[in-house]
């Protein structure tokens, strides 16, 4: 496999119970790499991005993460995080907290920032995500396209390498998916490695250096945009992008 | 008085606008929100003065049943009330001596102002019963000090810790001039107060670490507090209470003794946690997934995530059922009379023990219920506007 991979998946095999959510799954991404998911639920695409930072642990295989392979060992883990952003379907922001806190928390708590000096950093990622009006009222006051852009800005407020986007504008009503598609074409222009589990084929065929389709646990083809649109291999592909480019 | 009329028929006449009285503007909102029949007429300012007769008409008269039910209780009513009033008040007898009382036809309160030394301060020597009354006033006030939010800043730690010395220093004394007072004759009030508010504060605490090892991923820490809670809940207070007071000496090494409070308060205590663990529990698990996932994206630590993001969403949550812990536990300190320990309801039992007042126990009982009663009802306000101030903003 590659040497500057930043993220390296080999062989990972991941069950819950009986059930085999990850087959063998193998994927190199090189930094700066906007890596599109795409597939059917239950396909394991959720799954593979939230083994990347060990929300879920896998059982077979190695995943290597900027050099530090994931295994139980908590520092490991707690290294690896700290290089890794998230943000997740239904948000996740703390509602007990002002969006202001929501962003310096881990800052503060993980990094040992000064309230001061995250708190300027912060303010410019919330100008960046073009909500800095809203920095002291509560989650809940916000809509949901204004809470998923509060969500990235908390991420990229640690400052992580590599940013995890599992299905960002699912949870969005559908005037609200462009102002978060926006805030993401953006960060990718700024050449932050990313990988994306999302639906949007628009932004995967704009943003994405390669798109992965999974099914069934298992990878099933992956190329660029180009290719992954005008010309899938297999089958299965062909069925999904039919479905999917249909409306 | 100007006229009204209903907004569709008022800007009839063209021009300027009349500068005669105009209504104000409640009015008109208040003729809005009335809830007027298609038949009414249109002049229903004469309604305002009918409203209590309307409002009751509407909601006591306005079925049979209703109507016989509102009978019912008024008859109940006129039952009770009266001679309630009269008992409690009107043909009381508020101070004088117990041969006052016999003539008088109404409640003997002049046993209260006889007794009331005894109810509140029990054993206590009766000489220095000013030290007890000031050690309580001080612990009330703070309690009440503690509540306001302006207070809440490091120094009320401090102040604590002071009020706590000075209620040690008030009740033992030994010190700085007072005679020497050994617990065992402490009763009433103070015992009350402190077994429950020492009980509940270290209790709370407990209960949280509780109902977090309950969650936890090491079995052995869980498995010691599920059967914790479950041996505790198991078992009635009164029995935690004879372990505590009685058989806890037995497994101690001989010479060594553990203060009859002390243990009394660490029977409460545990008790009183296993309790509080299962409410705290409750507020855990309303806590979405996702609130623990974020936190691990982030980097957290599992106390960072714990003490930063679950647990004041989840005490949030549990506020209610965790006060109705505390008042539990304010009231069961009355059973602590079962190892000897004279708290305000014993007292106010000795009290009645005295011959020429005998017959009034009944009186001193409403007393010792109406202490009890305002603390309670305090705490049960005291909540509500802890749990409106929590919940101001952060509703989802």
């Amino acid at each position: 496999m590659t040497e500057n991979a930043i993220i390296e998946l080999r062989k990972v095999g991941k069950w819950y119970n009986s059930y085999h959510a990850l087959r063998d799954v193998s994927i190199s991404i090189k930094k700066g790499e906007k890596v599109v998911v795409c597939g059917p639920s239950g396909s394991g695409k959720s799954t593979m991005i939230r083994c990347i930072n060990r929300l879920e642990a896998h059982q077979t295989g190695h995943i290597i993460v900027d050099g530090i392979e994931l295994t139980d060992d908590v520092k490991a883990v707690e290294k690896i995080r700290r290089k890794v952003g998230m943000v997740f379907q239904n948000f996740n922001l703390f509602p007990h907290l002002t969006v202001l806190q929501n962003l310096t928390l881990a800052p503060i708590w993980v990094r040992g920032m000064a309230k001061s000096e995250i708190e300027e950093i912060a303010m410019m990622y919330l100008k960046r995500v073009r909500i800095p009006d809203q920095a002291h009222k509560f989650p809940g006051q916000l809509s949901g396209g204004q809470q998923q852009r509060v969500a990235i800005a908390r991420a990229l407020c640690m400052r992580p390498e590599i940013m995890l986007f599992d299905e960002p504008t699912s949870a969005l009503d559908p005037e609200m998916v462009k102002e978060v598609l926006d805030v993401m074409t953006e960060l990718a222009g700024e050449g932050m490695t990313m990988v994306c589990v999302t639906h949007e084929m628009g932004f995967a065929r704009q943003v994405a250096d390669s798109i992965v389709f999974m099914a069934e646990g298992s990878i099933i083809e992956s190329g660029s945009p180009a290719e992954f649109f005008e010309n899938p291999k297999s089958e299965r592909t062909r069925q999904f992008l039919g479905q999917i480019l249909e409306h | 008085m100007s006229k009204q009329f209903p907004a569709d028929q008022a800007p009839v006449s063209a021009g300027p606008i009349p500068t005669g009285p105009v209504p104000p503007a409640h009015w008109a909102a208040s003729y809005e929100e009335e809830p007027t029949q298609a038949s009414a007429p249109p002049q229903a300012n004469g309604m305002t003065a009918l409203k209590p007769f309307g409002w009751a008409k509407d909601n006591l008269f306005n079925t049979p049943l209703n109507t016989v039910l509102t009978l019912a209780c008024l008859g109940l009513l006129w039952l009770v009330v009266p001679p309630a009033a009269n008992w409690l008040l009107l043909k009381a007898s508020w101070s004088g001596s117990s041969e006052a009382c016999r003539e008088a036809a109404g409640a003997c309160w002049s046993v209260i102002v006889v007794k009331h030394r005894l109810i509140f301060f029990g054993t206590y020597p009766y000489d220095e019963q000013w030290r007890p009354f000031l050690a309580c006033a001080l612990f009330v006030a703070m309690l009440g000090a503690s509540g306001v939010r302006a207070f809440w800043r490091p120094w009320l730690a401090g102040a604590w810790a002071l009020t706590l010395v000075g209620m040690g220093v008030l009740m033992w004394g030994g010190v700085a001039g007072l005679s020497y007072v050994p617990n065992d004759r402490w009763g009433g009030l103070p015992i009350t107060l402190m077994l429950s508010v020492f009980s509940i504060a270290i209790a709370f605490p407990l209960s949280i670490l509780l109902a977090l090892g309950r969650q936890s991923s090491l079995p052995a820490i869980r498995t010691f507090c599920v059967g914790f809670i479950e041996t505790m809940r198991g078992v009635p207070l009164v029995s935690v209470l004879f372990m505590a007071s009685v058989m806890f000496p037995l497994f101690l090494p001989e010479g060594v003794t553990v203060d009859k409070l002390l243990r009394a308060l660490a029977g409460m205590t545990l008790f009183t946690a296993a309790y509080l663990a299962e409410a705290v529990r409750g507020g855990l698990q309303a806590i979405p997934k996702g609130q623990y996932e974020a936190a691990d994206a982030l980097g957290l630590s599992y106390w960072q995530k714990t003490v930063l993001i679950v647990l004041p969403q989840a005490l949030r949550i549990v506020i209610p059922p965790i006060v109705n812990q505390f008042i539990s536990a304010f009231k069961d300190t009355s059973l602590v009379t079962i190892v000897g320990l004279y708290d305000l309801l014993t007292a106010a039992t000795v009290a009645t023990t005295d011959p020429e007042w005998r017959p009034y126990f009944a009186e001193v009982y409403v007393f010792a219920g109406l202490m009890f009663w305002i603390f309670c009802f305090s705490m049960s306000r005291y909540s509500q506007w802890l749990e409106r101030l929590a919940n101001r903003y952060t509703r989802r």
